[in-house]
Parts: structure tokens; sequence; C-alpha cells
């Protein structure tokens, strides 16, 4: 009798992931052959719109700098304006939810509406190798023009790269990292407030839900990597990096309209937690620290000449690989899920075989489940391995000469 | 060619993985009450080995 609750709330939560992740994977527009890699990937990447269901889009602001164009360099709009791939706006387009430019000069600027946009199979030398590339054109009084790639400043690691014009819209990924620091601020405020009133008595309410975060991080944390002396200068750093990358992790394994965004799958802002945590640790360093890298006490000097090249890059590894690791994680799991429900599209042939759908959806939701439970563990613990890292990296700065870590991480139990 | 890549890299973070966990249990069960200590350590040195396979993955996907 008693167990009986627990069965109902995690049949309804079997189900309605199940029922969220339908609704999150019956986006393809594009009739014809399902394209399972160009889906993940673009279901992984940045968005300049909400994609809701089959026609729904939430618009989000788009600021766009084009540094070659003569007359009007930025343009500002909302992303609803381009009428989804319908309408070019000072040669701009939406494509797959992405704003791309047309490469073309001679296409008018100011607001066309254009037939729209396809992508075409070509074949192109990518890296001294002959490679199919999809390339998208817009269609314009029975003319094609070429589009470049969206703009990022990832590299072109998941599509698009350095192009003739600069987004800095509100993304996707821009609007749920603001909506994570607007939570965080909500809540901690009160938590916050809560501490105040109940100063030396037990916590309450969300402050009662918080505080054994904040305990965990302080014991298990900073006190044993960062040491006794120093940690509590760094509690608030380390504290906001495991919230912010916690809350964005969360968000993330949302289907639905807030979250849904691969914020911290994103090598850019991962790259930004990665270069605080760097900066933190470095100007922190104290002369221990210095002269660990660069003239290693105790050691014959040929060693050194060795050793030193390996300390100075190992300054940039250290928070290079940080960033690599809370990228492909996230990104990963992401991946997985939406191939497992890529499999529904797979297995029912893209809606031509419905016996095979029913057995993708079956096969492919279960698993899905049962992943999404797997990617709430790697939420918590990207977020405390990224906390845990950037405070053993900076316990290494700030340490005192001849000190012995282990007898301090003793101690602090 | 990535896929294999990416499939070695997977074995050898397996591997690694699997012998942390094995000698975590080996330590739980000769020290049980150092149970949260071992745990934390597991965890950070099982993330320090998947890392580098995720490093293979990435260098995977770039190389396609």
């Amino acid at each position: 009798m008693s167990n009986k609750p627990i069965i109902r709330i995690a049949l309804t939560l079997f189900i309605s992931i199940l029922g969220m992740n339908l609704a999150w994977a019956n986006e393809e527009e594009t009739p014809g052959k399902y394209d399972p890699v160009g889906t993940v990937m673009n279901h992984i990447s940045d968005a300049n719109e909400f994609h809701i269901w089959k026609g729904v889009h939430i618009p989000l602001p788009c600021f766009l700098y084009a540094p070659g164009e003569p007359t009007k360099k930025w343009t500002f709009l909302s992303s609803g304006k381009f009428e989804h791939g319908h309408k070019a706006i000072d040669r701009y387009v939406i494509n797959h939810g992405r704003v791309n430019r047309i490469a073309d000069a001679s296409f008018p600027m100011g607001e066309v509406h254009i037939e729209g946009v396809h992508g075409k199979e070509e074949m192109q030398l990518v890296k001294g190798k002959e490679k199919e590339v999809e390339v998208f054109y817009a269609h314009y009084q029975g003319k094609e023009y070429k589009l470049e790639k969206p703009s990022t400043l990832d590299g072109g690691m998941m599509g698009g790269g350095i192009t003739s014009f600069y987004d800095f819209s509100i993304t996707k990924n821009v609007f749920t990292m603001m909506l994570a620091a607007l939570l965080l601020i909500l809540i901690f405020s009160s938590v916050r407030n809560g501490y105040r009133k109940n100063e030396g008595k037990a916590p309450s309410g969300i402050q009662s839900f918080f505080e054994p975060f904040f305990v965990f991080i302080r014991d298990e944390v900073a006190k044993p990597n960062i040491g006794l002396k120093h940690y509590e200068r760094f509690m608030p750093f380390i504290l906001t990096l495991f919230f912010f990358i916690l809350f964005c992790n969360l968000l993330g394994l949302m289907p639905f309209f807030p979250g849904g965004a691969n914020v911290t799958g994103n090598l850019a802002v991962t790259f930004v937690l990665a270069v605080f945590a760097f900066v933190i640790t470095n100007i922190n360093g104290n002369r221990h620290y210095w002269q660990h890298i660069f003239w290693m006490p105790g050691i014959p000097a040929w060693v050194k000449t060795i050793l030193t090249p390996v300390e100075v890059l190992g300054l940039v590894i250290k928070p290079f690989s940080l960033m690599i690791r809370l990228f492909a994680n996230i990104s990963a799991g992401h991946i997985i899920i939406l191939s497992l429900i890529g499999l529904i599209f797979v297995f029912g042939e893209n809606g031509t075989s419905f016996g095979g759908g029913v057995v993708g959806a079956i096969v492919g939701g279960a698993f899905t489940a049962f992943m999404n439970l797997i990617e709430l563990l790697v939420a918590f613990l990207q977020a405390f391995v990224f906390s845990m890292l950037t405070a053993s990296y900076i316990g290494a700065a700030v340490e005192d000469g001849h000190h012995d870590h282990h007898d301090e991480a003793h101690h602090a139990h | 060619m990535g896929a294999i890549g990416a499939g070695i890299a997977a074995l050898g973070a397996g591997i690694g993985v699997g012998l942390i966990g094995s000698k975590a249990m080996d330590a739980i069960a000769r020290q049980p009450e150092a149970v949260n200590d071992i745990r934390a350590n597991m965890i950070l040195t099982a993330a320090l080995v998947e890392g580098a396979a995720l490093f293979a993955i990435v260098v995977g996907l770039l190389a396609g």
C-alpha cells in the first residue's frame, strides 16, 4: 500500500518525459528523408528563436553587426520578423533557427520577400579532402543566393564559424543563461533573507533545501582543497560556479520552453567559465606557486629545463580540460537523448511505417527516460567536478610553502 | 576513422573507470568509515579519466 504513490509518481514522470520528448522531436519540418545527424546537430547548437511546436516559435531579439557594410552596420530586430525563412532583412535570413547572411552583395538590403531557404548537398574541399557539405541557398525571383554559415566564435566546431557578420543577439543560450541568473538571484535573495531571519536557529523553507549544498561545498570542496586558511575568500566564487553550472544543466534537461538550450554544452560558455577559473587561480598565485612552475626547487637543473615548459603548459591545459570536460559531457548527453528520440523516425521510416514508429517510440522512449535520469546525475556531477577541480587549482595556487596538504585535509573533517 | 578512434578511447576510459571503481570498493571494504572521502576522490578521479576519453571524442568529431 505504501509504495503505490511512488509507483504512480514514477509512471507519471515516465509518461510525461516520454510525451515531452515526443513533442521535442516532432519538429522536423522538411519532408523527405530523415537526417539524424543534421537534426541532432541542429538541436544541440544555439538558435535565434525558441522552437516550440511545428509552426510555433518564440522570437528572440537579434543584434547583428556587419563590419563590411558601408551604410548600415547594425541591424536590430526580432527574429519573428524573418517569417521563418520567407523574408530577408538587410540580407539576413533565418535558416533552421539561426540567422545567416546572404553572401552575394548584389542582394537588395531592407525587407525583401523570398520564396524560401533550401539546402543542397555539394562536394567541397574541406581540409584537403573532398567532402559532401550541405550548402544553403535563398530563393529570390527565380535566382539562388548562397548563404554564409551562422556566426559563432567557437571556431565552427558545432557548425558556423567566423563570418562577415557578428551575431550579438539574445539567442536561446543567452536567454537561458539570463533566466538561470535571474533564478539564482531570486532564490538566493530569499535564502539570504532566511539566514537573516533565522540567525542562530534552524533553517526554514527554501533555505533548508539549499543549506546542504552550501555545507557540502564548504566541507567537501572548499575546505579540503583550498585549505582552512584561505577557503572563505573563494567560497563565493566556488558556490557561484557550482550553482550557475547546475542551474544551466538542469534547465538544459527540460525539453520544453524555458529550457531545452544546450548552454553548458556550448564551447563559448564553458570557455568563459574556464577563463574565470584561470584568472582567479593565477592572480591569487603566491610565490611558492610560481616558483614551483618556473624553477621547481630540489631537482637537478637539467630536469628543470624539461619540467618548466611542462608546468607552463599545464597552466593552460588545466582550464582547457575544464572547458572540454563540461562541454563534452553535457553535449554528449544531449546527443544521446536526441539520437534515441531519432530512433522513432529511423524505425518509422519518417512516418511511412506506423508499426516501426510505435516500436521506436517504445524503445527510444524507455531509453530516453533512462538517459534523462542519468543526465540528472551528470548535471549535478559535472557542476561538482567543475567546482571541485577549480577549488583544487586555487588550492595549489594559495597553498603555503612547506605545508602538508593531506594533513590539512584530514583536519577539515 | 573518427568513430574508431572514439571507440578505442572509450575502451581505455572504461578500463580506467573500472579500475577506479574496483579499487574504491576494495578501499571501502577495508575502511568503511572512510567511505565519504573515498567516494569524493573516486568521482574526481573518474572525471579526470573520463576527461581523456572526451578529449578523444572531440578529436573524433573534428576528424569526422
